[in-house]
């Protein structure tokens, strides 16, 4: 490792908090951004020319299931909030103390404690104190409090903590075994089915309480028309209610189980047409606030099954961006609207400065290609395990330099 | 209903190759398939009638029934089918405890591969399961019903029954009555059913309809009196109470009263309706004994019998690549 400046040059300098694209040179000093545009090289600086590529502040990534550096140096992450759902949970400081060491240098690890002592939906577990610890936020993990009563409890008592809540929006009742969203599809392959409903009634309840508590509230993935809906509308009541959704909702049907294919078996479950159309609507209308990539790699031990038996979750991380790039390409956003979604409004969460490309912000970095043409293969992904519904792919954008603090992480 | 020009045998009336390894569903099969397999199953019903019952066209060859789920009457039958055709037939009863995990499922395709099975018959409690060994194994797999997806050989001996009986499927209203939400059954014969010109309804109180099962080409209906009004088929399910945690229906008697076949249920249908049922039966909730005996309409024990048969076309067409018979 070198101190030695970094300089990239011939580059598409763009600023999502500024909203500003320039082309010009960006240099990287002491770990800070030094100076954009045209500026005098140092003689001891080092120098990467991006022929024109697009360079942006690096993705954070709120909601991982798995610390998984080479997949998120792939995807150009350098800031990860990572969810409690972890081995032991997050549900204590020490626990906590020690996920936000696990990635650095390479990566900052944000941890996001449990709400209730081992993930069970019944007890507080100790919130402040994790927070003291680093936690960023609480969330439910992979399923919600079914305790109106916890729940509003945790509202309250996070809310007064200033941590937001980030919640799992899906019924249990009405989910219960199913691992399909209800329709023609999981009709067909006779696998067991939920209605899209599930995922606006445990909103509505959840938006309720926020109101009575006035907490911070956040979806990790919000997949429905119909809970849409009722964010757009607790929102004009001036609810503080955000929503996260990954490319893999935007761009895939229930269609995609076909087969049985369980590297589309996600949790939330893929929806039909209708609602994907409403969920790129609410990413173009900011109803939807933040891309993520639910990064959750699960080894063949937990795909290779029958589809019912099969874990939920994907690799998502280094794909985070090169699949997001098609609502660009689409026209559903404008290319630093785009990065705001996947920088900007996830830091703000999280209650970090906003990634930018302002002189003495943080020097991390993404650099991309955002037409360079490759094929995703799952075998040769970076992941931990390379489950990806989109294997075989053809894409294009891809990251070419992950730069964390200054250091070239990929 | 599909229409009857995309049914036609692009051969015309030559007989053509099967052109598939497997037989995992009915889905995927063309109309003239389904019928080319049924009319093999034709000469086995009148070699199961006769005195000798062997043929040794599977000779040599080894056929393993895997059963992941317990099932008598359907590992009886293709045992029957395959001894009859001259295979060493292999029976693996597989607990459901000790395989339920799915990478000693495919540790269990892989066993069979190794061990040179020439065709393997496969029942697991997972919808897809079978599919997920088909892609493991070297040999052609049958699916002797996964989880609630599909049971193919069945939906072939309920259209060689009705065949038989009604001498076409073409133009018949057929309806599938009781748990369709939990039936294998039920899928696999909507999609045959439906591919060889029947008009197919499904009967079944509102919880266990499938959602979206309208797509699949058939009509729905709540209320069993109009469901089965004119039917020329009626055939009902079997109410898988072991698959209703959570309550589908209050109570078996409620169903009997709303949803079972009785004979005065029955006088609805058109005057010689047929009566089906998959079996095993559950007498007195979804079909009165009265009804499931009656011989003149009834055709359950016929369906069995057609059963063996279809099992040993299918048995006989999936083999005969590896038999090196020319053109397969």
């Amino acid at each position: 490792m070198t101190n030695a400046p970094l300089a990239i040059l011939n580059a598409r300098l763009i600023d999502p908090v500024a909203g500003s694209e320039t082309r010009g040179g960006i240099l990287l000093k002491d770990g800070a951004i030094a100076a954009t545009g045209l500026f005098d090289l140092p003689a001891d600086a080092r120098t990467i020319d991006a022929r024109g590529a697009v360079v942006a502040p690096g993705l954070i990534d709120v909601g991982v299931f798995a610390i998984d550096l080479p997949a998120f140096a792939a995807g150009g992450i350098t800031r990860a909030a990572l969810m409690p759902d972890q081995s032991p949970p997050l549900d204590e400081v020490a626990l906590v103390q020690r996920a936000a060491a696990a990635g650095k240098p390479d990566l900052w690890v944000h941890p996001i404690a449990a709400a209730t002592r081992g993930l069970a939906g019944a007890e507080l577990a100790e919130i402040g104190l994790m927070r003291s610890g680093g936690a960023v936020a609480v969330a439910t993990g992979r399923r919600r409090i079914a305790d109106a009563g916890t729940m509003q409890r945790l509202l309250a008592y996070a809310g007064a903590l200033g941590l937001p809540v980030i919640a799992h929006a899906e019924d249990e009742g009405l989910a219960g075994a199913a691992v399909a969203t209800a329709g023609e599809t999981a009709t067909r392959l006779g696998l067991a089915s939920a209605p899209a409903i599930t995922e606006a009634l445990a909103v509505a309840r959840d938006l309720m309480l926020a109101e009575e508590t006035g907490a911070r509230l956040h979806f990790r993935q919000i997949t429905t028309a119909r809970a849409l809906d009722l964010i757009r509308a607790a929102r004009k009541r001036g609810l503080a209610v955000t929503c996260g959704i990954s490319p893999a909702h935007l761009l895939l049907s229930d269609t995609a189980v076909t087969g049985f294919r369980t590297f589309a078996r996600l949790s939330p479950p893929l929806r039909d047409e209708r609602d994907r159309l409403a969920c790129l609507a609410a990413v173009a209308d900011g109803t939807i606030d933040m891309l993520c990539s639910a990064h959750d790699p699960q080894g063949p031990e937990a795909k290779r099954l029958p589809f019912a038996d099969a874990e939920p979750g994907m690799a998502g991380a280094e794909t985070l961006l090169t699949l997001s790039l098609n609502l660009v390409r689409d026209g559903h956003v404008s290319l630093p609207r785009l990065l705001a979604l996947l920088s900007t409004a996830p830091a703000t969460l999280i209650g970090l400065d906003p990634g930018s490309l302002a002189i003495g912000a943080p020097a991390d970095l993404v650099l991309f290609d955002p037409d360079a043409p490759w094929v995703i293969r799952a075998e040769a992904m970076a992941a931990k395990a390379g489950n990806t519904p989109f294997d075989g792919l053809p894409v294009q954008g891809k990251v070419r330099h992950t730069i964390k603090g200054g250091t070239i992480v990929l | 209903m599909s229409d009857p020009a995309a049914r036609a045998n692009p051969l015309g009336d030559r007989p053509h190759p099967f052109p598939h390894r497997d037989l995992v569903s009915i889905y995927g099969l063309q109309p003239w398939e389904i019928t080319g397999l049924l009319d093999e199953a034709e000469q086995w019903v009148e070699v199961n009638r006769g005195r000798t019952k062997h043929d040794e066209r599977l000779r040599g060859l080894t056929l393993i029934n895997a059963f992941f789920e317990n099932s008598t009457r359907t590992l009886l039958s293709f045992e029957i089918a395959g001894k009859r055709l001259g295979a060493d037939v292999v029976n693996m009863a597989v607990a459901q405890s000790s395989v339920k995990k799915g990478e000693t499922l495919i540790d269990t395709a892989m066993t069979l591969n190794a061990m040179r099975a020439d065709v393997i018959v496969i029942r697991h409690e997972s919808s897809g399961a079978v599919q997920l060994i088909a892609d493991k194994v070297d040999c052609p797999v049958l699916n002797a019903g996964d989880g609630r997806h599909e049971h193919p050989t069945q939906a072939l001996l309920d259209a060689l029954t009705i065949r038989r009986r009604k001498g076409r499927i073409e133009g018949l209203t057929v309806a599938i009555c009781g748990d369709v939400l939990h039936s294998r059954v039920a899928r696999s014969n909507i999609l045959c059913l439906t591919a060889l010109g029947a008009e197919v309804r499904v009967v079944a109180p509102p919880t266990l309809l499938p959602p979206a099962i309208e797509a699949m080409g058939v009509t729905p209906f709540t209320d069993f009196d109009e469901g089965i009004a004119g039917a020329d088929v009626v055939m009902m399910l079997r109410l898988q109470r072991e698959r209703m945690a959570g309550g589908f229906v209050p109570s078996p008697r409620e169903y009997h009263m709303l949803h079972g076949l009785t004979p005065e249920r029955l006088a609805r249908a058109a005057p010689d309706a047929l009566v089906m049922h998959p079996g095993p039966m559950n007498r007195g909730i979804e079909i009165a004994s009265s009804v499931a005996d009656d011989l003149q309409r009834s055709a359950i024990t016929e369906q069995v019998e057609m059963g063996v048969a279809v099992r040993m076309a299918c048995l006989d067409v999936l083999t005969r690549g590896r038999r090196g018979i020319e053109g397969w």
